[in-house]
């Protein structure tokens, strides 16, 4: 068979098999993922950035032209900044105490033995769970402002007055029933990076700290784990920023349509099903998807946009 | 995108980072010591709100909301379950079902989808596959959720809305996924294709013979990734099954925890009916979920 041809064509030019040509072959298998592709991606993204220059109220047909107005209703100062200021406080917030917990719990894990998978599996659990039924529990169980709720139980053992913890915004201690959600959610997953990261530390690098007599402490830690650790502390921190920017689920079942934080998800949400107010609501769909756009671009840019390519 | 497609890590890490020989001195003990002193009472808090669920499920209202805290539950009412089922104000038979409907099929068609998408434009060697990869990869820079107008602007066009086919199939054609297939198909070692292309299997054969069953581990952790998110999605969900017939179980629970139309440990017994098949596939294949999560960093 294969012997007999002295002179075999290059390798992967022309694969005659039972389906016939390259072309054919690479349509067979792209074809119906491209047309996908096209009709749920691209189409929606074009129409919506046509739409966004009409009024659209309560239609998604383009016309009634308004120019700019939509863009800059919205780039006034109101609810669609307040939401982006909203997402800003918001990530302040979760992505440091994410990233920190999860570098934490990673190395804390690095350096045991026993129980190592079952505290691993601990922490990844709260993974299996969803928004939804995180919020529930914190809503109705740990933060719901009654007596018999855990965190005012808790308090009250010390002697602290109940807290109405989602139904006052002074002090705004929402903020911590929203940060603690998406901590307990996520902080397994990116302890998983990290520990993936950290065991792709060359381990002579920590013979050779040992040898120069740097301490096992903060030193090794300054000096060798986190410079080595770089490529899974830019993906975690860009990964920690694109999800706390679409983040909706949480706002939305704790603080429903509430006036004081509503992120760019869920006022838009509120504006496109909720108003019915197309024009406006693709003209945010817009700017946000240029932001991140931006972000991702300027990310890119700076530590080397598809390094693995 | 942020997939930094690492080189497989070894799955389990059982083997310590720096084994010691070395005799221990009282402050490496002190040390270790201090570290299972915090892991301990981190997973003590990690474990509360799967505590409380349990305890919320199989409690009465009144110790629920009795001042001072019950530990748990003085007996344990297994009524609930048959309370619950037969709710004719819950229905969350239904709600399951259109879960187990949804995020099975995603997870299957999404797999089917994007692996071949990624093995063509990884392996074919088409003249325009270059500018069409890039047509992909443009998609990565804008995350699905961000445009759930404009996806929901077409699914009203289709007259999708309230339809299994809405919730379904616009979420499928995942740029992300499909670029994850193709760097895992770049890194498959072309000797046994070469093998199956002698044997004079075109690229069809070559992919669904020798290509997909040596990629059991990577078509895994994909799904149990994949799976384990379309079951928690919620804002497409929300957006597309309005009608209560084509509630998701997150969308129900939602409806049920804004309107607090039912009671308390019905609520709590419905979240932990709902999280119960994610805790099985988890215990079961968490070994491929770990390593998914490693190698591909996705995360819904």
């Amino acid at each position: 068979m294969a012997t007999t041809e002295v002179a075999a064509p290059p390798r992967g030019s022309r694969g005659r098999g039972r389906i016939g040509g390259v072309a054919p072959a690479f349509w067979l298998f792209v074809g119906p993922f491209l047309a996908g592709l096209v009709i749920f991606v691209y189409v929606p993204i074009i129409w919506s950035v046509i739409l966004s220059f009409s009024r659209g109220q309560n239609t998604v047909t383009p016309g009634d032209w308004v120019g700019l107005d939509n863009y800059i209703d919205l780039l006034k100062p109101g609810p669609f900044l307040d939401s982006l200021v909203t997402f800003t406080v918001f990530a302040a917030f979760i992505v440091p105490l994410t990233f920190a917990l999860a570098l934490g719990l990673a190395m804390l894990l690095n350096r045991i033995r026993f129980m190592r998978t079952f505290f691993r599996s601990v922490f990844f659990l709260p993974t299996a769970c969803s928004y939804v039924v995180a919020s529930l529990v914190w809503k109705l169980s740990i933060f719901n402002g009654v007596r018999f709720g855990l965190a005012n139980t808790v308090l009250g053992w010390f002697g602290v007055d109940n807290i109405a913890w989602l139904a006052t915004t002074d002090p705004p201690w929402y903020w911590l029933v929203i940060v603690t959600v998406r901590l307990w959610l996520q902080l397994g997953f990116y302890m998983i990076l990290f520990i993936a990261g950290l065991q792709r530390i060359p381990r002579d690098l920590y013979e050779a700290a040992d040898v120069d007599g740097a301490g096992r402490g903060w030193q090794t830690f300054r000096y060798i784990t986190f410079p080595q650790l770089r490529p899974t502390s830019v993906a975690v921190l860009l990964l920690l920023l694109i999800n706390a920017y679409q983040a909706f689920d949480e706002f939305f079942n704790l603080l429903g349509n509430s006036s004081f934080a509503r992120p760019p998800l869920v006022y838009l949400y509120y504006t496109a099903q909720g108003n019915q107010d197309y024009g406006h609501g693709t003209a945010g769909a817009v700017i946000l998807a240029l932001l991140i756009m931006i972000v991702t671009l300027a990310q890119g840019r700076i530590f080397g946009f598809g390094r693995a390519e | 995108m942020t997939a930094t497609t690492t080189p497989p890590v070894a799955a389990e890490e059982e083997a310590p980072l720096r084994p010691r020989a070395r005799p221990r001195t009282p402050a490496e003990t002190l040390g270790t010591s201090a570290r299972y002193l915090a892991l301990i009472i981190a997973a003590g808090l990690f474990l509360v709100p799967f505590y409380l669920i349990i305890r919320n499920a199989l409690a009465a209202d009144s110790e629920i909301t009795a001042p001072g805290w019950t530990l748990f539950p003085s007996t344990i009412h297994w009524e609930n379950f048959g309370e619950l089922f037969t709710d004719p104000s819950v229905n969350l038979l239904q709600a399951l079902g259109n879960s187990a409907i949804v995020a099975i099929s995603q997870t299957v068609g999404m797999l089917l989808l994007c692996s071949m998408a990624g093995y063509g434009l990884a392996r074919i060697p088409y003249r325009y596959a270059t500018p069409i990869f890039y047509a992909v990869l443009v998609t990565l820079m804008i995350p699905p959720a961000v445009t759930f107008i404009p996806s929901f602007i077409i699914v009203s066009q289709l007259r999708w809305v309230d339809t299994y086919q809405g919730i379904i199939v616009p979420v499928l054609f995942s740029g992300f996924t499909t670029f994850l297939f193709r760097q895992y198909f770049l890194n498959f070692p072309r000797s046994l294709e070469e093998a199956a292309r002698l044997d004079g299997l075109g690229y069809f054969g070559a992919f669904w013979r020798i290509v997909v069953p040596n990629s059991g581990a990577f078509f895994s952790a994909i799904a149990v990734i994949t799976f384990i998110n379309n079951w928690n999605q919620f804002l497409w969900p929300l957006i597309i099954g309005q009608d209560s017939s084509k509630w998701t179980v997150q969308v129900a629970l939602s409806t049920f925890l804004t309107a607090q139309t039912i009671n308390l440990h019905e609520l709590f017994l419905a979240a932990a009916v709902s999280i119960a098949p994610l805790v099985l596939v988890f215990v079961l294949l968490q070994r491929y979920l770990v390593q998914g999560v490693a190698e591909t960093g996705i995360k819904g």
